[in-house]
């Protein structure tokens, strides 16, 4: 899941970036309503986390700009001031979520994978996809039953394939669910990691659709 | 005393006071008028007489008093009494309720008292018959006459004067409806109600009043506004660095490898720095807004020395040279805590904006128009479109180097203002100048 981060202040965007990264995001960090104008139109993001204040204007001003263009991708607004007109405001201006500052690292992770599962319509918190259970929020996955050890870049490729069951994912979008802009990209590591769950999953879990990208087969 | 009272009492008074006059002017000139009138009956009431007896339509017994019968009534119409005496000094006829005794001793008019009570006569001498015709009248009846006039003037008078008071009342306060409705849309607004006056026909009066009342809501309105900023800006400067202080402890807490706790335990120590820095410049600010500074004599070039002595190490850490050329100055007289946070915070900023290797300079000189302290760097400057906001609390440049609280220009900007002196920016060829001018104290006052 790869996220924008759009702070100015540069110790919370880095402890941001890093923090949501432990959590089992991706996550790039911008730090103007320029900059992260730039960055929504070329880059595909799962979603965004607003700062409202920033050098060159309010936050709010950007997200009321995404809506007007039709833009639903969810948004996640940082207020430091948390009073309930600040909330309503944020709310109404097309925000999906919001929290005050300071936060908690495990809050704000939270509050954006429920975010993330509410705007693909999901209810469940957990991801199940033929007897293999996938927990977001503790980044464990198990297979009827039992726990499957996978590192977080596997994880986060299985998440991505059995997010949408049938879906064929290229290798680029793939890398880009799994590396931020300051992360460089060994040419092989999609296929790597592909390697590495089908040696944990089974060969058939994983189909290599050639010259597209890989898939999980459709209907869990 | 309210405008309403004063106007009705003024206005009463003075109407009172010429209406009064007018109506004794009214009742003196009446009452001559009506005397004149009188007198000119008994001139004309004794001549007929004259001439009745002189024709003998009228036949005169020389020989006793005769009294011509006439009811004695106290009717206006029967007032008149008539005396007809021979030249010799003899009673010869007179009406009846005359008195007995002569009324009047010469001819023409002239006033007697008779029995203790005062007459106007008429005399005239009839040489022909040798007699001397005296008409007179009452002077209390007279005087009953006038008064009767006189009263049917006053009665109207009396009666209209508190119809004219009561129209003076009502006048008044429609005269003043339009302050009276000014007073009930200020009463009617709530206290956090800045909105202009609507815009309402009023008189020529009112308008000046409703211009400066909505002047000063929109000053009003604007300090609020300032405030509301200062307070939202202040909310999130305060609170950002703590988010980013619990986030960066949660990463240190959970990262898996050494460089990324030391990182976040780093970032956790800048951004302590930075919060205490904002810390101390909120509470310098606050002490410029709010606290007297005392003055005192000081020597700008020890001043000068001694913030470029305690800016050492921030240089330092930044490669920057910081160099100084002042003049030898007179010491000055000025708050010496105003003018060591202008100048400190100058000096810091120009620190954070310059590049490694750059160079802060800092002026001083004594020009025409008072004492002269510069500080230069070599820094991208402030953008022409940014010189009005630079000194505005919390504001930061788009080039802000994440450092500053976006305090430093606005405290510089505060003490300036408190110190009666001027500050000017601007760019010379790179960098940035800031400028501020001391006036001598003979100018500033």
């Amino acid at each position: 899941m790869r996220l924008l981060i759009v702070e100015d202040d540069p110790v919370l965007s880095d402890g941001l970036r890093v923090g949501l990264g432990l959590s089992g995001f991706t996550a790039d960090a911008v730090g103007t309503l320029a900059d992260a104008r730039a960055a929504l139109r070329d880059n595909d993001f799962a979603g965004v986390v607003l700062d409202v204040m920033l050098p060159d204007g309010l936050g709010t001003t950007l997200l009321a700009e995404m809506r007007a263009a039709g833009q639903t991708l969810p948004v996640l607004l940082l207020t430091a001031r948390d009073r309930v007109r600040d909330r309503v405001e944020g709310l109404d201006a097309g925000a999906d979520d919001h929290l005050g500052k300071p936060f908690d690292l495990d809050e704000l992770a939270a509050r954006l994978r429920a975010m993330l599962r509410r705007h693909q319509g999901r209810a469940r918190p957990l991801l199940h996809w033929n007897g293999i259970d996938l927990d977001p929020a503790a980044l464990t996955a198990t297979r009827d039953g039992a726990a499957l050890r996978l590192s977080r870049r596997e994880f986060a490729i299985l998440h991505a394939l059995i997010d949408q069951p049938g879906r064929i994912l290229s290798r680029a979008q793939l890398e880009e669910r799994l590396y931020g802009w300051q992360e460089d990209v060994e040419s092989n590591t999609v296929e790597v990691h592909v390697h590495h769950l089908r040696a944990k999953l089974g060969r058939d879990v994983i189909q290599t659709v050639r010259g597209v990208g890989y898939r999980v087969a459709g209907a869990g | 005393m309210s405008i309403r009272l004063r106007l009705i009492v003024v206005l009463t008074l003075v109407t009172g006071v010429l209406w009064m006059s007018a109506v004794l002017w009214i009742a003196g000139s009446t009452r001559a008028q009506v005397e004149r009138v009188l007198d000119a009956r008994l001139a004309e009431s004794a001549n007929m007489v004259s001439s009745l007896i002189s024709d003998r339509r009228i036949a005169v017994e020389a020989e006793g008093p005769a009294r011509v019968p006439m009811p004695a009534t106290a009717d206006l119409s029967r007032q008149l009494s008539c005396q007809i005496w021979s030249l010799r000094g003899d009673l010869i006829g007179a009406s009846q309720g005359a008195p007995d005794a002569r009324m009047a001793l010469t001819e023409g008019f002239s006033t007697t008292v008779i029995d203790g009570v005062p007459w106007r006569v008429y005399a005239v001498r009839n040489q022909q018959l040798g007699v001397r015709v005296i008409v007179g009248d009452r002077v209390d009846m007279r005087d009953g006459l006038v008064a009767g006039v006189v009263s049917r003037l006053l009665w109207p008078a009396a009666v209209l004067f508190p119809l004219l008071a009561g129209l003076i009342w009502l006048s008044v306060g429609r005269g003043l409806a339009p302050l009276a409705q000014l007073e009930a849309a200020l009463r009617a607004r709530r206290p956090d109600d800045l909105r202009p006056l609507p815009d309402a026909r009023d008189p020529r009066e009112i308008r000046p009043v409703r211009r400066a009342l909505n002047r000063l809501f929109q000053q009003l309105d604007q300090i609020r506004r300032t405030e509301r900023d200062f307070t939202a800006f202040a909310a999130h400067e305060l609170k950002t660095p703590l988010a980013g202080l619990r986030i960066q402890a949660q990463v240190a807490r959970r990262a898996a490898d050494a460089a990324t706790r030391d990182r976040a335990l780093d970032a956790i120590a800048v951004s302590v720095d930075r919060s205490d820095r904002m810390v101390r410049q909120l509470l310098e600010l606050a002490a410029i807004d709010h606290e007297s500074a005392p003055s005192g004599p000081l020597d700008p070039a020890a001043l000068i020395a001694e913030i470029v002595q305690d800016a050492q190490a921030q240089a330092s850490a930044a490669q920057v040279r910081l160099v100084v050329r002042a003049e030898p100055l007179d010491p000055i007289h000025a708050p010496r805590v105003l003018m060591h946070s202008a100048l400190r915070n100058l000096v810091e900023n120009a620190i954070q904006h310059s590049p490694p290797g750059g160079q802060v300079t800092v002026m001083a000189s004594r020009g025409a128009s008072g004492l002269c302290l510069a500080v230069t760097d070599q820094g991208p400057g402030i953008a022409p479109e940014d010189r009005h906001r630079v000194t505005r609390r919390f504001w930061r440049g788009r080039a802000a180097t994440g450092q500053g609280s976006g305090l430093g220009l606005a405290i510089v900007a505060a003490a300036v203002a408190h110190l009666g002196a001027r500050l000017d920016l601007d760019a010379p060829d790179g960098g940035q100048t800031v400028r501020i001018t001391l006036p001598d104290p003979a100018r500033r006052s």
